[in-house]
């Protein structure tokens, strides 16, 4: 069979057979209802409370109880802040967050726009760090929350969470911080970082898709979205998916366990990766923050040609990756990220994102590394973009 | 999410490159949106003897411009002109519908290349008058 390289972790990620087989029996014979008072339902409860306390550690929450379970990112995020927003609305009606955002921030946020609140996004530099001046003007005593990601997953910049933190606080206003891509691959502390809602993913740290979880600071006021049987503290009403949960912890559990193997291993890889694409090609950039960065992430720019061509062309070769690109997407925009940190549109148009996982290899790196200068001179080749000097 | 008449043209697109000397030139497309294309015409006896292209942009930007530069050659510049969009997309098999409006420009940029021929031929015309 042809060679078949992933470097598109980030869409989706393998479950740890570990946390599969954690969460088999809670399919076939563990079946029981957490909120059932007898034998079944008791187990069921205990491996929720476990669950719990393997996320709360990963992320050093003060307490289990601090961790609500969701369906995953994306509701966890229009939890925090949508919850968070409306719930302390007397506190004011300004909200700050970032250009560089998920779109299950930047929306959740704009939603609120409709309902009497105001919304700002902050610029940020070249590498998509944020502008710490910017926040701190921004700040009045109209503002009530501010959301921040921890580290952006298409670009990997890690933001300056503590200054941020530091900021926010000093003037009385909640954080959130969505740490979707970053929980599990770089440690995170929410209590030394004084965090009040932070945004935990399954899948991204090898746990099952559909389940996720928010951190809600010991005392935090914050509104459900959904209205039910009262589940995780009324703050997420609905039967409680305990196999995905179970597996989650386990997840959480290994994350944690293993984290520091895994983040030498990647970074390793990446900066292979990073030297070997940009190194013998003009006209190559990398986005996002040089070191500052996940350690699974590396988006390269390559001037004069689009990314989705990039992406066939790696697809025809085995390599499956992802283009940062509006040509591969529903919207035919470029990536609001890349426009965030100043590119241009046609120089957005030319990124592809490699991401990382914990079963590539550095013979897998060093075939894409191979690959590029042969898929990128071809395209260039055919563009009308191309300058006459440079020779493809 | 391609058809295999796509991904055959974008592996081996059909005439690539410049004609440096031609006798229309038509660009269409910008940058900005991730799509630009040129085509390069040479005419003889009304027919087009001679087309390449360059195109900036994705997989079905490519084909289409392969695609319409091998329906384009040897056709009457009438023919050429009745060229549609359509014609371009159903010969590669079908495209995706987010591609139909953004990625196949490359009819548009064969019928600016004619109007471009159509164009000198009238300036050198009014010329020899």
């Amino acid at each position: 069979m042809a060679k078949r390289v992933n470097m598109d972790y980030a869409a989706g990620k393998p479950v740890d057979p570990r946390a599969i087989d954690a969460m088999l029996p809670y399919m076939k014979t563990s079946y029981g209802n957490p909120s059932s008072l007898h034998v079944a339902g008791q187990e069921a409860k205990r491996a929720l409370d476990e669950a719990r306390i393997k996320v709360a550690e990963l992320i050093n929450a003060e307490k289990a109880d601090s961790i609500i379970f969701t369906s995953g990112a994306t509701e966890s995020n229009n939890l925090a802040i949508k919850g968070a927003a409306n719930r302390n609305r007397d506190r004011g009606t300004k909200i700050i967050t970032s250009s560089v955002e998920h779109m299950s921030v930047v929306n959740p946020v704009k939603f609120l726009t409709t309902k009497g609140f105001e919304a700002v996004f902050l610029p940020v530099d070249k590498f998509g760090s944020v502008d710490l001046g910017s926040l701190e003007k921004e700040l009045n005593d109209k503002t009530t929350l501010v959301s921040i990601v921890y580290a952006n997953g298409e670009i990997g910049t890690i933001e300056p969470i503590n200054e941020i933190s530091k900021i926010v606080h000093a003037n009385n206003i909640f954080l959130h911080v969505d740490a979707t891509v970053a929980s599990g691959q770089i440690p995170i502390d929410v209590q030394a970082l004084g965090i009040d809602l932070l945004t935990v993913s399954s899948n991204d740290m090898y746990g099952p898709k559909g389940v996720g979880a928010l951190y809600v600071k010991d005392g935090m006021r914050i509104e459900p979205l959904l209205h039910g049987g009262g589940q995780e503290k009324g703050l997420r009403s609905g039967t409680e998916n305990i196999p995905s949960i179970v597996a989650f912890g386990k997840a959480a559990e290994i994350a944690k366990q293993e984290m520091q193997t895994h983040l030498e291993k990647l970074t390793k890889l990446r900066d292979r990766l990073i030297e070997g694409l940009i190194k013998p090609l003009p006209y190559t950039f990398l986005n996002g923050h040089p070191t500052n960065r996940l350690p699974d992430n590396v988006s390269v720019r390559y001037s004069f040609i689009e990314g989705e061509s990039m992406l066939l062309s790696l697809e025809i070769n085995g390599v499956s990756v992802s283009s940062g690109s509006a040509c591969a997407s529903k919207t035919l925009e470029p990536s609001h990220v890349l426009l965030a940190t100043g590119l241009k549109h046609e120089e957005a148009h030319g990124s592809i994102m490699f991401s990382l996982g914990r079963d590539n290899s550095l013979e897998d790196v060093e075939y894409v590394i191979g690959l590029m200068p042969g898929i990128v001179n071809r395209l260039r080749s055919m563009s009308p973009l191309t300058p006459k000097e440079l020779k493809v | 999410m391609y058809s295999d008449k796509v991904m055959e043209h974008f592996k081996n697109p059909q005439n690539t490159g410049e004609i440096p000397d031609a006798d229309g030139v038509g660009t269409v497309g910008n940058p900005v949106c991730g799509d630009l294309m040129t085509m390069y015409i040479k005419v003889k006896d009304n027919r087009i003897e001679d087309i390449k292209f360059k195109t900036f942009g994705c997989g079905a930007a490519i084909a289409t411009s392969s695609m319409t530069t091998e329906m384009a050659k040897g056709k009457t510049l009438e023919e050429a002109l009745k060229i549609t969009r359509a014609d371009v997309a159903s010969s590669l098999g079908g495209l995706p519908p987010v591609k139909m409006h953004c990625s196949n420009l490359a009819s548009d940029a064969l019928h600016a290349a004619i109007k471009d021929y159509y164009k000198k031929r009238e300036a050198a015309t009014e010329v020899k008058k």
